[in-house]
């Protein structure tokens, strides 16, 4: 059988809703990192696959995922970095207690 | 027509994509929802190397696999005890989250099907995009071409790393 283009949509789709759920449902800051990353990813696939099922021979959506990639590491090195000073300050990484922005 | 060996790899990835992206945000121990983000994004990579995008899946493996979850393992090693589940999830978060994720599958996955089922049933051939081709599209001021792009990113690469510098030192 062929592997058609929807074959590969439908689960990219799974996990882009996947990453909703976890970064609406996670409490821990890093949890909702890692959501963040699943939603990242699923639209990055989707680009490819768009990519190369509709302009196979076209480099647009390959390289859309590169830099796109490129700015999920910038953007994971900042949260953690952000992430990790709370910490020092607070002792504790769960959204719902941090109710301050000083430290 | 694809071989059967194709499509099986091609089952696989799809299975392993749903299974652990599920895993991934059901779990409730932390290092093992990043152990599953692994997992996910290698099946990505995979799924990379599977439409001809060598390149792509190498990144793919190299910048995910090698920083980013590193990254994260680090840092849920440094703030928290490995061990520890995380706390029960209240209803109402629970049944917000299940509302909006459920939502967003059935109105895209709706538009999906109705627009995109019969679309491209194919995987049309194409070469792979050499490294001679991948390095002038990125590298060209030409249309199409991503010099601009490349060097913005540059900069903000180089404003991370100060930024991180400056956000995580000791004072």
């Amino acid at each position: 059988m062929d592997i058609s283009m929807i074959y590969y949509l439908v689960p990219t789709l799974v996990m882009f809703c996947c990453g909703i759920y976890g970064f609406i449902t996670r409490k821990n800051m890093i949890a909702m990192l890692i959501s963040i990353e699943l939603m990242l990813n699923a639209v990055d696939i989707n680009f490819v696959i768009f990519n190369r099922y509709l302009f196979p021979g076209q480099l647009e959506g390959m390289m859309f995922t590169l830099f796109a990639i490129a700015i999920a590491a910038a953007e994971t090195a900042l949260a953690i970095a952000i992430i990790i000073n709370l910490y020092r300050a607070h002792k504790n990484i769960d959204v719902s207690d941090l109710t301050k922005m000083k430290f | 027509m694809e071989s059967v060996g194709s499509t099986i790899v091609s089952w696989m990835i799809i299975i392993a994509i749903i299974v652990f992206s599920i895993l991934t945000v059901t779990t409730r121990k932390i290092l093992r929802a990043a152990t599953y983000l692994l997992f996910t994004l290698f099946a990505a990579a995979v799924l990379y190397f599977k439409l001809d995008y060598e390149f792509l899946g190498a990144v793919q493996i190299a910048v995910y696999a090698g920083g980013i979850v590193v990254l994260f393992v680090f840092s849920i090693l440094l703030t928290s005890h490995p061990g520890d589940n995380s706390r029960r999830l209240t209803s109402r978060r629970k049944v917000l989250g299940t509302i909006a994720a459920v939502l967003t599958l059935g109105i895209t996955g709706a538009v999906l099907f109705s627009r995109c089922a019969m679309m491209a049933t194919q995987l049309p051939a194409m070469e792979n995009p050499s490294m001679k081709l991948i390095g002038e599209t990125m590298m060209g001021t030409g249309a199409g071409q991503y010099l601009l792009p490349f060097e913005a990113i540059s900069i903000l690469l180089l404003a991370c790393i100060i930024g991180g510098v400056v956000v995580a030192r000791k004072r």
